[in-house]
Formats: structure tokens, sequence, C-alpha cells
């Protein structure tokens, strides 16, 4: 059933070193367009890598992201890059260890609910620190670090983090994930522990946010508790996944390019309706593509293939 | 595993797309050839209420006077006007990916500022990269000395935060002089960039000036509910919130409702905002607040009707005589050096003397000179008050009328 095959390896490292080279004939522009999209390609794949196997929606990306920002803009002029990169991952992976050993215990609605409480939490104890202990609110970032080191930075990223994705997905903890996802309480009948697996697979996913915020902080030059944690990128990353189709590794990836191409088509074109047409654009995805891009072609094969067979694809391969 | 890798195909094809988004469209320089004028901003989002008062009516006044001259002189050359607006929606990576938008693919000649230091901040280093001049009326840091250094055509109008907070202690160090209040005030601050800044700079001056701080909270962005507050602070004759244009309508109205009425009181951003003046009327008429304008000249008082009649909303007393004086100042040093270069065009700028709606200006310290940023509403509009020294100071009237009763 499982193909080890070495072909998504090999894709994934020939594209990625591909467009490596997109900076030397790229316009700022493009490349900044690159970076965002980039940005929200991590963002939804490491948000897919937790949620799309344990099926729990988490609404508090922009918790880590934001701690990746806030550790550059503490640390940025006191240590040397790879060292903050590093403190960044363990500081979001340790928040993700806590926060998981307290909630993933939770069933699905109250665990959405409470990380959407836990971003506001995360924001009003950065401020009520900046206020009363800084007296500062604001910290600035100023590092020499150009466009094209963030844009292969996170390309970097972004190749380790689907490579770590497919390499789990073929293991035995991907396989037990999935069992989890599908029914918890058979799992533990199967003698498996889903509250270890879920909380690995979240603290790995909360690390690879949280070093996104990091390599991105230093575009902003200035940064406040609303800044890095805006809870709209949750959500933004939520529609990503949902777009592309959260039960396949690729899902999120294809899910953030597209909605990169849409914000920019409609911010460039329609400025002033922005908003208006994203809602549109939502209502549309959650009528007519409620599995994804991802989950409406395969729906597509499975028809054509039921009408010879007649016989039932798997859900999952 | 098939569709997989067709997912992982479509991925590469869409970014694949990316190098197709931009043509460099060359430079070019006739008389025919309209300048490109474009800037991102916040036209929707939380930043919007001051975007929309501040400096879009400005940015649209501006382009409107210089169509209505037949167009932007460049040297001796008047060129059409063409105008990108984008909205960044509050949003400091969506500003940064807006104005690289409008250096890359429109390749505008003249790049506006967005609105509030945040978003100045985030794109400060792509306008200074590519050479445009940035000047705005809405950044308020205490790094500004240090960001005009490093950003050579950067000009932070608005100073530091210092600067807004120190006249507010001179005003009530002179009501002091004069009776009617004592050595004791209290204080109250928004938790957010402003209020933060303005609360800390103030404490430092209220100590220098010899006066004692009784009371000293902040409270949380989106508060409205001050009647806790104000029942602590009911005896004091001193009263300085620095707050935002909401909890200034809230304090305002709170105060009214409880007769908190103390001989000087102070309130945040908003207080020099028309909305406020539409909110109270005058009943808000010896409130100390943000901004202030010389009501008595001609050149204030002719600015003020033109920015009615063309835009349809009169300006705020801080902000907007700022921002559209500097627009004055950068079109001038167009006119003058006959380049839309930005290196040689703020050269002008900081060395050259310019006839604007504030006067003539000279921007040498890449701050803008000689504006109030205290003083007392009065009919409508703030007069300017403070820092001491500025011309045109208006009278000072302590202690605040009473309020009107409700």
């Amino acid at each position: 059933m499982i193909v080890r095959s070495p072909v998504p390896y090999i894709l994934i490292l020939a594209i990625s070193g591909l467009l490596a080279f997109m900076p030397f004939f790229a316009s700022g522009f493009q490349m900044a367009f690159a970076i965002g999209c980039l940005n929200y390609a991590v963002l939804a794949t490491a948000w897919g890598l937790f949620s799309g196997p344990t099926r729990y929606v988490s609404l508090a990306s922009v918790v880590f992201f934001g701690i990746g920002s806030y550790t550059v803009a503490v640390l940025g002029e006191v240590l040397p890059w790879p060292v903050i990169l590093l403190i960044s991952a363990l500081i979001g992976g340790g928040v993700a260890l806590i926060v998981g050993l307290a909630t993933l215990r939770l069933a699905g609605i109250y665990f959405v609910i409470f990380t959407f409480g836990l971003s506001e939490m995360v924001r009003q104890l950065v401020t009520w620190y900046e206020v009363n202990v800084t007296r500062s609110i604001g910290r600035y970032i100023f590092l020499d670090i150009t466009q094209p080191q963030i844009f292969w930075q996170l390309l970097g990223l972004l190749a380790v983090v689907l490579i770590g994705a497919v390499a789990l997905q073929r293991s035995r903890l991907g396989f037990a994930l999935r069992v989890i996802g599908g029914d918890e309480t058979m799992a533990r009948h199967f003698g498996l522990n889903p509250t270890f697996a879920k909380l690995g697979l979240f603290t790995a996913s909360s690390a690879i946010m949280a070093l996104a915020g990091a390599i991105m902080a230093p575009r902003w030059t200035y940064i406040d508790p609303a800044i890095a944690f805006n809870a709209t990128l949750s959500f933004q990353v939520v529609i990503m996944a949902l777009l592309g189709g959260m039960h396949r590794i690729y899902g999120p990836l294809l899910g953030a390019v597209l909605m990169s191409f849409l914000f920019e088509a409609l911010g460039s074109q329609f400025p002033q309706a922005f908003s208006l047409l994203l809602g549109l654009v939502f209502i549309v995805i959650v009528y007519l593509l409620p599995n994804g891009i991802i989950g409406r072609i395969e729906e597509l094969f499975a028809l054509k293939r039921a009408v010879p067979q007649s016989t039932r694809e798997g859900e999952r391969t | 595993m098939t569709i997989s890798r067709r997912g992982a195909l479509a991925s590469i094809v869409s970014i694949g797309l990316a190098g197709s988004l931009g043509v460099n469209a060359g430079y070019a320089q006739d008389a025919d050839t309209p300048v490109k004028i474009g800037y991102a901003i916040s036209l929707s989002g939380p930043n919007a209420g001051g975007a929309m008062t501040t400096q879009v009516p400005n940015y649209r006044l501006w382009v409107h006077e210089m169509r209505e001259r037949g167009g932007i002189l460049v040297g001796d050359t008047r060129r059409p006007i063409e105008v990108i607006e984008y909205d960044d929606r509050s949003n400091s990576e969506e500003a940064v990916r807006a104005v690289e938008r409008l250096i890359n693919q429109d390749n505008v000649d003249i790049l506006l500022a967005p609105w509030g230091t945040a978003i100045n901040l985030a794109v400060g280093p792509l306008f200074d990269r590519h050479g445009y001049i940035h000047a705005s009326a809405t950044a308020i840091t205490d790094r500004a000395p240090d960001l005009v250094q490093r950003w050579p055509r950067a000009f932070l109008l608005s100073g530091t935060a210092e600067s807004w907070a120190v006249p507010v202690v001179e005003l009530l160090d002179e009501a002091r002089a004069a009776g009617h209040i004592g050595d004791e005030v209290a204080m109250v601050s928004v938790a957010d960039a402003f209020g933060i800044d303005l609360a800390q700079a103030a404490r430092t001056a209220f100590e220098d000036f010899g006066f004692t701080l009784t009371y000293d909270q902040t409270y949380p962005v989106g508060t409205q509910d001050f009647s806790s507050i104000l029942s602590e602070v009911s005896d004091t004759q001193a009263f300085v919130a620095f707050s935002y244009p909401p909890d200034t309508i809230a304090l305002t109205d709170n105060a009214q409702l409880r007769d908190f009425n103390p001989a000087v009181m102070y309130v945040g951003i908003g207080g020099a905002f028309p909305m406020f003046h539409d909110r109270f009327g005058d009943t808000v008429d010896g409130l100390l607040t943000h901004g202030g304008l010389n009501m008595a000249d001609e050149r204030v008082q002719g600015y003020i009707a033109l920015h009615e009649e063309v835009t349809g909303q009169r300006p705020d007393s801080a902000g907007s005589i700022v921002t559209y004086a500097a627009l004055q100042a950068m079109e001038q040093a167009i006119a003058r050096t006959g380049s839309l270069n930005g290196d040689v065009v703020a050269d002008e700028m900081k060395t050259g003397t310019f006839d604007t709606v504030l006067g003539e200006i000279n921007l040498g310290s890449q701050m803008m000179p000689n504006i109030f940023k205290a003083g007392q509403i009065s009919n409508g509009y703030v007069v300017g008050l403070g820092p001491l020294g500025v011309p045109g100071r208006g009278e000072f009237v302590v202690p605040k009328p009473a309020w009107p009763a409700r």
C-alpha cells in the first residue's frame, strides 16, 4: 500500500534548488511577493502537519509566529543570527509543549476556542510586560538582512518541512497519527499513546512557525504586540490549508500559493473592495470546496475510476 | 501517491507565474509623460480613521491643487500627474508589499508616506534603499534623531514623544504659576505605543518641573468605562490623559457625566480631530489636547477654507497642516531643482526655505520646526499654545470653563 519511492524527496529538493536562483533575476516586488508566498506556505504546511492528521483546528499559529518575531526583536542586536533562530525555535517549541500538555486532551471545539484565547492572552501578556517593565511598547529591529537572504531562509525551511512531512507520513508515527485522527478511542485500544504523538507534532509544528516569524521579523524594522500577534494571520493560515485540502501534505502549500496570488490580485486591482471580495471568495471555498482543491480533484478521479471498476477507493493512500 | 504529486506540480506552476508578474517600464522624462505619485495607506482596518483624517485628504488636496495649475512643475516643465493608491489594511507586512509594488511594478516617481509610527518604520528602509523621499507627519518615535541620520531622505516631521509630552507639562507649569493648580497631577495613559511613550516622557518632565504624580495608571486599548478611574481622581485640579481617539471620547463623555471638572484637563489623540467637535460641539472648549494652529494667521485660515472646499471635510488641528506644508515644500524643491531624484530634492529640502501654509519653513533638521504640539480647543479647532517659543501662540484660558449642564 505504501510506496517508498524517493521521488517526492527528489522533487522537493530539485524544485527548491531551482527556486533558489530566483533572487538573481527577480525584481524587488517579485521577491516581496515570493517572500509573502513562502511565509504563508511554511505556516500553512506547518499547520497542516499537526492539524491534517489529528484534525485539531488550531487558531494559535500567530502565537508562535509572534514569539519568533519577538525573539528577534529582543535578541537581534546581541546574538549571532543562527543562534537567534535556534532560540526562537526552542522558545516556540517550549511554549507549545507546555500549552500542549495542558490542552491536547481537550476535544475538538474546546481546543479551537482555547487556541484562539491563547493568542489574545499572549498578546496581552507581552503588552503588560512592555508597559510595566520596559515602559516602551515598540521594539526596533535594525538587522542587515536582505530580501534574498530572507527568501533563501524561508525556501530552505519550507524544503526541510516538506521533506520532514513526507518522511513522517511514511513512518510508524505518521500511521499512528492517522489512526488517532480517525478515531482516538480505537487508537488507545490499539495501544497507541495519542497524547504523546499529538504533543510531539504540535511542538514541531509550532517550532517551525516560530522560525518563520523570526525569519520574517527583519522586514518590519518596528514591531509591537499588535503587529506581532495579529490574529488575522491565524485565520488566513486555516483558510489557506482548507482551500488546498488539509488531509494532504501538499494541500496547504497549494492553498497558500493560490491565496497569495488572490490577495495580490485583489489588493492591486480592487484596493477599495478587498475585504468584501475576500469574504465572497471564502464563502465560495466553503460551499464549493469543502475538502479543498485536492479533495475535489480526488473526488473527480474517484468517480472516473468508480465507473468501470465499481470498487471503492480507499480514502487514504 | 499520484495525486500528491499532482498537488506538487500545481504549486510549482503557480510559483513560476510569479516571474511574469512584473514588466519594468523604462523611465521617460518628457513633458507629456505623467509624473507618477503613489502611496499605500490604511484605507481599512484600525488605522483607517486616522489616515482618512490626517493624510489622505491632504494628499488628494495637494494633487487637486497641482492639477488645477496644469500639473506638477519639474524645473520649467509642467507635467501631468498620475496617482496610484493602495490599501495597506493597517498591516505592516501588507504595507511593505504594497510599497514594493509601487516602486518596482508601478515605477512611481514620488512615494507618499503611510499613516502611523509602526507602518512608517516598516516601510522606512524601502523608501531609503530605493532613494525616495519619506516625509511623514504621523510617525512619533524617540528614535527620530537616529533615524534621520540613518535615512538621509526621511523627514520625520513630528519628532520625538518627548517633544509632544514636554509642552503639556509646560502648560501645567504655567497654570501653576498663575495659581490655578498646585503641585499635584493625575495622569492616565493607554497601554499602546503613543500612550506609553508619552506617559514615560511626561513622568520625567513632571519631575523636572517639580510636580508630584498623585495618580499614574495605564488602561488597556478599548477601555470605554472610566468611572472608577475618575472617581479616584475626583479631587484633582490637573488631569492628563495620553489617550487614543475612542478613549478620548469615552473619557470626555464620562467626565461630563460625572461633572469631573479640573482646572486643567488634557486629552490625547482625537481631541484635535473634527469628529471630536462633531461629537461634543462647543462643550469641550477649554480642554487641552495635542496639536494646535495659529488661528490668527491668514495662511492657516486659507488652508482650512481650501481643505473644506476641496475635500468636503475639515482638517484636523494637528497632523493635517504639517502634512500639507511638507508636500508644498517638496513640490517647491522639485520645481527649483528640476529633478525627481530623491537625493537632489532632499538636499534642496534640507537647505532651502519654503513658503508654505505654515509660513516660511526650513527642514534642515529633517523634522518640522515651529509647530504646535499642545493647544486648547476652541470653536472646533485647537489653538496652539506650546511648545513655548513657537510664534503665533494663542491665549491660554485657565481654569477650564465648567462643563455645561446636561
